[in-house]
């Protein structure tokens, strides 16, 4: 069970935005993760690497961060998959967000912003299927 | 310079989304859950980034460069295809298999937990293969219009 939590989700998603706009202000670049993640191992130039490098690594450091500061609780979080179902998810997980050019920060963050139709399709998209996925294994299987 | 911009936006994306409980899949989960336990919050959280992004993005764009970059890297194609659609309606199935997506990945790193690494590698794997697969259809197209 989780309980809703209207006010640290607005507060955290408004942060999520600051970064997207620092991203955009400073180096002109989408915080989709599944593009920076990807390029930071494939880009051919150092520089194109470095930043996305940089980024990728400040996300475990800013839940740190916020860890130091006393405001979360990890133990209450588990991964409920089973390992070989982890997998397979990351895997398509994988495959989808590159098919498809963007996951959940990249359309559902960035291009919504930017009100961009493809972004709309896609994250109309992943939550229907999202949620069937989460309807079959609930309450059929 | 451009890493010290970026790694700063990396962490506030990562404090974001531990404040806001995105690195919990039960989070996720029960917000796809609309026939179970529905948890909105999620909602909520894009509402805030959508609000601040929204704003931020259309005054930076009035801009004609950022601030530490020539040009702004802004995708470009507008065509609703197979490979959006199909896609995202796969990422939906893995998101919707164990609730974690790309970023709540790397921020749950810090759990330590063998699952998140585990996830983490078959997702890049899952990209690479995707990337290159793509790079090759493009070429032959490219080879067949030639």
């Amino acid at each position: 069970m989780t309980s809703f939590a209207p006010v640290s989700g607005l507060v955290g998603g408004a942060l999520i935005g600051l970064a997207a706009t620092i991203l955009m202000l400073t180096i002109g670049r989408i915080a989709g993760v599944c593009g920076v993640a990807l390029n930071a191992v494939t880009a051919s130039d150092a520089a194109g690497r470095s930043w996305r490098l940089a980024f990728l690594l400040g996300l475990p450091l800013g839940a740190l961060l916020v860890s130091a500061l006393g405001l979360k609780d990890w133990s209450s979080i588990t991964f409920p998959a089973t390992t070989p179902m982890t997998v397979i998810a990351g895997f398509i997980v994988g495959v989808g967000s590159i098919a498809g050019s963007g996951c959940t920060s990249g359309h559902g963050i960035c291009g919504l912003a930017r009100f961009s139709m493809r972004s709309v399709v896609a994250t109309v998209t992943f939550m229907a299927t999202g949620a069937a996925t989460v309807f079959i294994i609930r309450h059929m299987v | 310079m451009p890493v010290i911009f970026s790694l700063l936006a990396g962490v506030i994306f990562g404090a974001g989304l531990t404040l806001s409980d995105m690195v919990n899949p039960a989070r996720v989960l029960n917000f796809l859950d609309v026939a179970g336990s529905w948890d909105p919050t999620l909602i909520f959280v894009m509402a805030g980034g959508l609000a601040v992004t929204t704003l931020g993005y259309k005054l930076i764009l009035r801009r004609s460069s950022p601030v530490a970059d020539d040009r702004f890297h802004l995708p470009t194609r507008r065509q609703i295809d197979l490979p959006l659609v199909g896609g995202a309606a796969l990422f939906g199935v893995g998101w919707g298999l164990a609730g974690i997506c790309p970023g709540p990945a790397l921020a749950d790193l810090v759990t330590l937990e063998p699952k998140v690494l585990l996830f983490v590698a078959a997702m890049l794997v899952g990209m690479i293969v995707t990337r290159a697969w793509r790079d090759r259809v493009y070429a032959m197209k490219a080879l067949r219009q030639s």
